[in-house]
């Protein structure tokens, strides 16, 4: 039956699907790490500027990703 | 067959995909929604509206899916109006009894169960596709699962890993807004996929009937009351499959929430853009389930997991099972009578499930409730007293904010001081 099994496909989806599906959790984490882990704040309350340009680059990432999905699914999804 | 006749049948079946459209929002709307409800990013009201408005606008994006997913399972050279109807009435049973039950199961897989129920009840098992069934439906639904909790899992063990020395409070807050958008994204895959796939049994009954030529494109007031059908049934929710979603699986936190949602959105559009589609139930189910593999001390209760699983393998056979008898009554019945009875028995199983559902409602307010059910608190307080230990009361559930729980919460209380007392 394996004839009817398409491996190649199923092998697309688990490397892409990890790559966006754990991927961009992953960045929206390190995302809000920069922005409220230990050491985000300086004395004056305000985040390092460092760390801002830091999680604004991640969210930028996720932000362009999900306008491609939009866009994908707008296109017919294939 | 007069024509007058096939026009009525027509409105039949058009409004039978119509229902069918409808069980499809109301049983799906969990897939994207459950995990925001749970973990309170959304009110659960907010939620279902937030996702039907995406269902709707989803239903506009693309037309290009169109009718494949029953033509490609059957000879659609022999699809008839009576065999499309006794499908749908197959998928939409199928739909409202796991829907009855809390089962997310696949509409999509219903649908395609009834289909082929019927045509090898009308015609014999010749023109089936059975490769196409094997590695196009059944396959798929091993397989999305199974990538799905890779998938999940390993996001969501890269969330906490990357977090855990962020507050909880700081997590909870910027997390959410994660879980709603990834959650949205799900509602829009949605509403562009699933929509189409009664537009196509639609327009497939169109051409049948010789209304629309052979390689129409779709109407437009097909497109629209589709649209109209999904999100309605969207908004008016199925509490229970959410309810089993959100709470059932596994005690979600927006963490995992979010993480569960990026997981279905991107398995489901990855699986699209490489010809396998995989159901969208299964995904989100599979998702939320990983969720709770890679967050260390989350409780994933397999239990529910296993009958989840039970119900998808035999989504198929029962949906066909369903359209098989649909076909052979609409046969025994004779021509002109047979698809107004098998209609209007379809009429009455669904008001039959619907007053059943009744008796142990789910909705909006009681969606959230913990798991375990309310009764246990009782027996806890009844097997202290019996066991003259009031100690054993203590272990059980943390307190609740649900109003309609609260009196019974207070005398549990006050029982307890007086024990102690």
């Amino acid at each position: 039956m394996s004839g009817f099994i398409e491996w190649d496909a199923i092998a697309n989806i688990i490397v892409v699907g990890l790559l966006f599906g754990a991927g961009l959790p992953a960045l929206f984490a390190l995302g809000v790490r920069a922005l409220a882990g230990p050491g985000a704040l300086r004395a004056d309350g305000q985040v390092r500027l460092l760390r801002r340009m830091a999680a604004y680059a991640c969210f930028a990432v996720i932000v362009l990703s999900v306008t491609g999905a939009i866009f994908y699914i707008a296109s017919g999804g294939h | 067959m007069d024509y007058a006749n096939v026009s009525i049948l027509l409105v039949l079946v058009v409004a039978t995909a119509l229902a069918f459209d409808f069980t499809n929002g109301f049983h799906d709307s969990g897939n994207a929604m459950a995990t925001s409800i749970a973990t309170r990013a959304l009110k659960p009201k907010a939620a279902v509206g937030l996702s039907a408005s995406l269902n709707l606008v989803g239903a506009f994006l693309s037309l290009t899916v169109a009718a494949t997913i029953a033509t490609g399972i059957v000879d659609s050279g022999v699809v008839t109006l009576e065999v499309v109807l006794a499908g749908l009435v197959g998928g939409i049973m199928w739909n409202l009894i796991t829907w009855y039950f809390g089962i997310p199961s696949s509409s999509s897989h219903a649908l395609v169960g009834g289909i082929v129920g019927a045509v090898i009840a009308a015609f014999g098992t010749s023109d089936v596709n059975w490769e196409g069934l094997f590695s196009k439906v059944l396959f798929p639904a091993l397989i999305a699962p199974i990538v799905a909790i890779a998938v999940a899992s390993i996001g969501t063990w890269l969330v906490v890993r990357i977090t855990r020395d962020v507050k909880d409070k700081t997590n909870d807050r910027m997390f959410r807004w994660g879980q709603i958008g990834s959650a949205s994204l799900v509602s829009l895959a949605h509403g562009t996929n699933d929509a189409q796939k009664s537009m196509g049994i639609i327009l497939l009954a169109l051409i049948a009937s010789g209304v629309v030529p052979g390689d129409s494109s779709v109407p437009f007031w097909v497109v629209l009351s589709c649209a109209l059908a999904m999100a309605l049934g969207t908004y008016i929710g199925g509490w229970r499959v959410i309810r089993t979603l959100g709470k059932g699986l596994v005690e979600l936190s927006s963490r995992q929430g979010m993480a569960a949602e990026t997981s279905s959105a991107a398995i489901i559009l990855v699986s699209s853009h490489f010809g396998f589609s995989l159901s969208t139930t299964h995904v989100a189910t599979g998702s939320i389930m990983g969720s709770g593999v890679g967050m260390k001390g989350a409780k994933v209760r397999w239990s529910v997991a296993g009958r989840m699983f039970g119900a998808w393998l035999i989504t198929v056979p029962c949906a066909a099972m369903v359209g098989a008898v649909a076909v052979l009554i609409e046969k025994g019945v004779g021509d002109p009578a047979g698809p107004y009875v098998i209609f209007a028995l379809l009429v009455a199983g669904s008001t039959f499930i619907f007053l059943r559902s009744r008796r142990t409602t789910v909705d909006s307010k009681n969606v959230n409730d913990d798991w375990e059910s309310p009764a246990d608190n009782e027996s806890v307080v009844a097997h202290s007293v019996a066991a003259h230990n009031p100690q054993l009361m203590r272990i059980k559930s943390k307190p609740r904010k649900k109003k309609g729980k609260q009196n019974h919460k207070n005398k549990h209380k006050k029982h307890k001081k007086s024990e102690k007392g």
